[in-house]
């Protein structure tokens, strides 16, 4: 059995492996399925002050090997996150990851409060990525001095560990790893969605409400294992990686090009009690290779130049 | 009257099988029934429930589709063996699911959603089935008959070969009420005319409550109707759904509570609904 735990600033998750926010409720939903206190997290879906209605349905489509969503942030606000769903999550021993949004950075701030003062918050994920809402944090996130201002104004509120989840939709994501690097930040997850379309050429209607959605699913991996990559060069920050993370090896082929974790989102859509192999997986893997702790590997991708022959 | 809202994590705990069709009845060129063996799913079902079915291996489709459960399979001595599906072919995870072969494995996600709450005598049920919104009905049917609640199966479809099982419902014991839109069996027209009569002529006797799955227009229809005699109804929408546990966020429609409306998520709030909650306008841009 190896050590499969990592360290997030002063967070210790027991495995890299974290439900991604946005494709596990509440994490409560699943309480019922399995025991999510075995998750090394759960990031729950993402919360502003108040309540948020999202955009009309249809909310996703299919495309392939990937699927569209623009569920635009339906959510409870934080206040009754805390009092409905964070005193569930304790009792069930979830390792609560709160996804937090803004559309200032007065609002990132007051949420980030609200749950710094209460009981079982792990660590906050900021939501500087969204692609389907204007004022979800994109703004923030596709500037560097606005990703910087959000992660500095955060970091004056909170001792929690912040990570802000980065956008692919940018030119150079490492970019924005070393401004959250520089801003204080404890960790960086990546990436979110990548902005994108699907029209219905019969009806010349796009396919969802919204126009536009963002793609993930097995589609986007290999662009989400390069952007690990890069960041990795970029910064000594945790990296928490995803992006199409279906099984063991999809998880660790992030690890090993640089991510200290993983969340898994699209998949749990598919394979909501995927959560025991894949962990068994990894275990198996590092435990194969004779490697002590899954730290131990994480960014040892092996050059062509430097490798066996 | 609320629609019997279990919360989440008082519920069965759903199972993700393997299951092996064990036989695949094609009823005509568009509809077949898949009998799948799946006895962890049978024996936890609740009448109205469904189930996430990985129509095809692999990555295209992605995402499973919703089946109601159609009929729950017993072996001789009663024992909950499998479920069947009622499928009608319109996709390409539906075409695949009328190719299936016995043999073949289909991983199997459930039983999910808040099931139907079914009525005691002297209550009356009254069931309104479009199509292949029969699918829900042969469970609570069960449940109905269980109980001794008389039951009136009102059921619709374009024509004769629209229609399936009505033998099954009527051995037990549901009164049928059958409508094509081409007049090739029972009346002609739609099946919300007999029902509309019926509640009419039902006025001065005691409760029924209705129960309805099909189209849409269908179910709002049978809300108006069960609005207007002052009868409850409860429908079960089938809007987009891509994960079935309350995850994504995809399948959510519109239901009035107090002060307003709001958005709920119909996989675990629903799929059944008390239809006067339900804001029928902004279901129907939906895509299904």
């Amino acid at each position: 059995m190896a050590d499969l735990s990592v360290s997030i600033g002063s967070l210790t998750l027991k495995n890299p492996v974290i439900a991604a926010s946005g494709c596990f409720g509440y994490g409560v939903e699943y309480a019922s399925a399995f025991d999510i206190s075995t998750l090394g997290g759960v990031a729950v879906k993402g919360l502003f002050l108040n309540e948020r209605e999202g955009h009309a349905p249809p909310r996703i489509v299919e495309t392939p090997a990937g699927m569209l969503n623009a569920i635009g942030l339906q959510g409870i606000g934080v206040h009754r996150f805390v009092s409905e769903k964070l005193p569930e999550l304790r009792r069930l021993g979830a390792t609560t990851i709160v996804n937090i949004c803004g559309s200032t950075l007065e609002e990132y701030c007051e949420v980030a409060r609200v749950l710094s003062d209460a009981e079982g918050v792990g660590a906050l994920e900021l939501n500087i990525s969204c692609p389907n809402i204007k004022e979800g944090g994109i703004q923030f996130g596709c500037s560097l001095t606005g990703t910087y201002d959000v992660v500095s104004a955060v970091r004056k509120v909170t001792s929690l560990p912040i990570i802000p989840k980065l956008t692919p939709n940018v030119t150079d994501p490492s970019s924005f790893a070393r401004a959250s690097e520089d801003a204080g930040a404890d960790a960086i997850s990546l990436v979110n969605t990548f902005l994108a379309m699907a029209i219905d050429v019969e009806t010349r209607a796009p396919k969802l409400t919204n126009v536009m959605g963002g793609l993930s699913g097995p589609a986007i991996r290999p662009i989400a294992v390069r952007m690990v990559w890069e960041c990795r060069q970029a910064v000594k920050l945790p990296i928490i990686g995803m992006g199409g993370i279906a099984t063991a090896t999809d998880a660790l082929e992030f690890i090993i090009a640089g991510a200290n974790a993983v969340q898994v989102g699209t998949a749990n859509f598919v394979h909501p009690l995927l959560w025991t192999g894949l962990i068994a997986g990894i275990n198996d893997y590092l435990d194969r290779h004779g490697i002590a702790r899954a730290a131990d590997l994480v960014g040892q991708m092996i050059l062509p130049s430097k490798g066996p022959r | 009257m609320r629609t019997g809202v279990w919360p989440y994590t008082f519920m069965l705990m759903p199972v993700d099988i393997p299951a092996a069709v064990i036989s695949n009845t094609r009823l005509t060129p568009d509809y077949n029934v898949l009998a799948l063996a799946a006895p962890g799913i049978a024996e936890r079902a609740a009448p109205g429930q469904f189930v996430m079915v990985k129509t095809t291996p692999g990555l295209d489709p992605l995402l499973r589709r919703p089946f109601s459960i159609f009929e729950i399979l017993r072996d001789a001595a009663g024992t909950p063996v499998g479920i069947s599906l009622l499928n009608k072919r319109v996709g390409v995870g539906t075409a695949r699911l009328y190719q299936a072969q016995a043999g073949d494995r289909l991983e199997c996600l459930g039983p999910l959603g808040t099931p139907f709450v079914p009525v005691d005598p002297p209550a009356e049920a009254w069931m309104v089935a479009g199509g292949v919104g029969l699918a829900p009905f042969a469970t609570l049917a069960h449940a109905l008959a269980a109980r001794g609640t008389a039951m009136t199966l009102f059921y619709g479809g374009r024509s004769a070969s629209d229609l399936f099982y009505e033998s099954f419902f009527a051995g037990l014991g549901a009164k049928l009420v059958i409508t094509t839109e081409d007049g090739s069996a029972g009346e002609r027209g739609r099946v919300t005319a007999p029902l509309g009569r019926a509640l009419e002529q039902r006025a001065a006797h005691g409760p029924v409550t209705l129960y309805a799955c099909g189209p849409t227009p269908m179910m709002r229809a049978v809300a108006e109707l069960g609005a207007r005699h002052g009868r409850t109804a409860f429908v079960s929408l089938e809007p987009v759904m891509g994960c079935g546990m309350g995850g994504c966020y995809s399948c959510v429609v519109r239901v009035a509570r107090p002060g307003g409306t709001h958005l709920v998520r119909s996989c675990i709030d629903g799929p059944v609904f008390d239809a006067s909650r339900v804001v029928w306008d902004a279901l129907q841009g939906g895509h299904h």
